[in-house]
């Protein structure tokens, strides 16, 4: 019993010693983020001010290397650090009960913005508004009604008109397919926009449409992948983050196979990362710019939260990636030209609900 | 006998110790592997969850649901049943509390506790289901509790996509808040971190399942089914019904877990891309902590901290989450091949007994 007693003491006062350890380190730490909270949103300062600003991004359970819109915002986040020097950081989600800790993990620490990624973190970025009104956030793909929330949308349907339209016309089949994640508004605006398209250019073309009803399961993806392309249909446009990656693998499996397929790729020029063998185009959703220029703002002191922002083909937030030269003909890609003019200037409405 | 018994406690806490550190460890290695500074990591996770007082909170509320999953496997594995259908169980939980939660309109001193029974009732039937099935079919617990799962997880996005989940939405609408079992002044005091009445169930639960086990009669039979059926059989115990209630009972922890995450933490029930993982960790949580009550809590501890602390190692020491996984798998490694542990020990534990004996 005395060992016992003595083994335990010992353990105590060693973890005592750790816990004391870790307890010095703290303290010099609030320190430091109170003189940054302090400081004044540098207006129109010089770089060294700049340098101390601090911007955090939340990626869903998609992660960061999802070859999608939290990839893409990491990049833009990337792009800020090498222009302005500005601290950045990102921290992966694996669940659903991690985004508010994740979030409050830059939150409290006296980030300066703190980005959450993705219509699924919509309440939970809203509850950290509102607990610390603050800070300042910023959320993409949903509307937070918050004042110190800066919320960005894209016209995601606008965009996947165009490559509806591309599908219509590279198709030799009658059918081509929609792959979605999970069944959301956002995504819906990819369906709509899609259908839309595709019956613009050729009206009799069917869609086949399944959604896998996940964002991070690529044997879902490959699976209605390979259901659709079995139906007849030869291009799929897929959104649906990371699950996608399985339909690029069912196509390049059929490619080698020698049938004709294509995949569309979505948010991200995907064709970078899946090769131009099988990625005919991409819908392409600057979620890289949005993010550099709302935390540019910031830096340069003209943060505007509270107001949610919409970006379609005409602020160029949405729309197809330059390599697409290189896969589709210049005839079909002057008929994209010609739909995104009509779009731009209001003579074509683009649904945002899929009519069926 | 005193002195036996010494030295099993002893080395039963020596053992899991030791192997922690072991994984620890190897999670060091693969860190420096990967090229990032293994200390600045260990450091990080501990700042996190030792750090601030909200941080240390949301740890709480991670170790709990762990707490009754653990209890949960490790009630059937003392009757000698492999239960991996935590997970179903769990989920059967979640949706039955949440459906209790904003369909129905009670006073809160009634509301809470009904959807809290409704939960782990759920989650207690779901267990039952594999309980019978083996019973007087024969077929393998682990076969259908890991088949049950899979059904728990589309049954419960099936009912929230029909009863529960406005359109356009992917969750469940708020539950009312007369079934909430959040402590809003303690979770106040801990910075807003989602604090609730759970935690305090769950070392409930722990209590009953220590006093059912080895208190009372019903357990008695639970632990001798375990050790042999045949014996028990023969000494006269009703074999099959001591395998449903073992499933039933370890089904309720379950249950009663789920409910208390959808009650206290989120208050609403998101449609489930994937399983919630509380259910799985809560086997290893079992093997850490020996299938006995504190045990249990303690790997759930453990468990929570590794998991919580997590993201502070991302954040801190930008040890991607893949690798974190490395670690808390190592862990779980060394735990559970303990045989590994005993061997290193060995050299070490026997010079010790020869001095003893000197």
């Amino acid at each position: 019993m005395k060992k016992f007693l003595s083994l335990l003491s010992a353990a105590t006062l060693s973890l005592s010693l750790l816990l004391s350890g870790c307890g010095t380190g703290n303290t010099t730490q609030p320190a430091e983020n109170g003189g940054n909270a302090q400081q004044p949103a540098p207006s129109e300062g010089g770089q060294a001010e700049k340098a101390q600003l601090r911007v955090g991004m939340v990626t869903d359970v998609g992660g960061i290397n999802d070859n999608s819109f939290n990839q893409s915002a990491w990049e833009g986040l990337q792009q800020l650090e090498k222009d302005l020097g500005v601290t950045v950081r990102a921290l992966e989600s694996t669940g659903d009960s991690q985004y508010i800790p994740n979030l409050n993990q830059f939150v409290k620490d006296g980030w300066d913005l703190t980005w959450g990624i993705g219509f699924l973190m919509g309440d939970h970025v809203k509850q950290v508004a509102t607990e610390n009104p603050d800070a300042k956030l910023a959320i993409i793909d949903a509307v937070v009604e918050a004042p110190n929330v800066a919320s960005v949308v894209f016209k995601e349907h606008e965009g996947s008109f165009l490559v509806g339209v591309v599908a219509a016309l590279m198709s030799k089949s009658d059918k081509v397919g929609f792959v979605g994640g999970m069944d959301i508004p956002v995504i819906k605006r990819f369906e709509a926009g899609f259908k839309a398209g595709v019956k613009a250019a050729k009206p009799d073309m069917k869609v086949v449409t399944i959604y896998t009803g996940a964002f991070d399961k690529p044997d879902l993806g490959k699976s209605a992948a390979s259901q659709i392309y079995g139906q007849g249909a030869d291009i799929i446009f897929h959104a649906s983050g990371q699950t996608g990656d399985g339909v690029f693998n069912e196509a390049r499996a059929r490619k080698d196979k020698g049938e004709d397929v294509w995949v569309i790729g979505v948010d991200k020029d995907q064709s970078l990362t899946f090769g131009k063998e099988i990625t005919l185009t991409s819908m392409v959703k600057r979620v890289d710019e949005a993010v550099y220029r709302v935390s540019k703002d910031l830096a340069e002191g003209k943060w505007e939260g509270g107001k949610p922002v919409a970006l379609g083909l005409k602020e160029n937030g949405v729309g197809l990636p330059e390599t697409s030269k290189e896969t589709v003909p210049e005839e079909i890609l002057k008929k994209v030209e010609e739909f995104k003019e009509k779009i731009i200037a209001g003579e074509i409405t683009v649904p945002e609900e899929p009519t069926e | 006998m005193n002195r036996l018994a010494q030295i099993f406690v002893k080395e039963s806490i020596l053992v899991p110790v030791v192997a922690i550190i072991l994984g620890l460890v190897t999670g060091a290695v693969a860190m420096l592997a990967g090229g990032f500074d293994p200390l600045l990591a260990y450091q990080s996770l501990l700042k996190k969850v030792f750090g601030d007082l909200y941080n240390f909170g949301e740890t709480i509320r991670q170790i709990t649901p762990l707490i009754f999953t653990g209890l949960s496997v490790a009630f059937a594995f003392r009757t000698g049943l492999f239960n991996i259908g935590a997970e179903g169980q769990f989920i059967m939980g979640m949706v039955a509390s949440v459906y209790v939660g904003v369909m129905v309109d009670l006073p809160f001193y009634l509301h809470a506790p009904l959807a809290l029974i409704a939960g782990a009732l759920a989650g207690g039937l779901w267990g039952a289901i594999a309980g019978w099935l083996k019973a007087f079919r024969g077929v393998h617990e682990v076969i259908t509790t890991i088949m049950l799962n899979w059904t728990a997880l589309y049954f419960c996005n099936y009912i929230l996509n029909t009863f529960l989940v406005p359109k356009g939405q992917q969750r469940s609408e708020e539950i009312k808040e007369t079934a909430y079992i959040s402590v809003q002044w303690l979770s106040e005091m801990f910075g807003n971190a989602r604090l609730h009445w759970g935690t305090l169930l769950a070392l409930v639960a722990a209590v009953v399942f220590y006093v059912l086990l080895w208190k009372t009669k019903t357990g008695f039979e639970l632990r001798a089914v375990g050790f042999n059926p045949h014996a028990s059989e023969y000494a006269g115990m009703n074999v099959n019904r001591n395998v449903i209630n073992a499933m039933l009972i370890g089904g309720l922890f379950a249950g009663l877990g789920g409910a208390c995450e959808v009650l206290g933490v989120f208050h609403y029930q998101a449609i489930l891309s994937a399983m919630p993982g509380y259910g799985f960790d809560g086997i290893a949580v079992a093997l850490i902590g020996g299938n006995t009550a504190i045990g249990v809590i303690l790997g759930a501890i453990l468990f929570g901290v590794l998991t919580y602390g997590a993201a502070g190692m991302n954040f801190g020491a930008g040890v991607p989450v893949e690798l974190i996984r490395v670690v808390i798998a190592s862990v779980i490694f060394f735990v559970a091949a303990h045989g590994i542990v005993k061997y290193i020990l060995k050299p070490l534990l026997s010079r010790k007994k020869e001095k003893e004996v000197l």
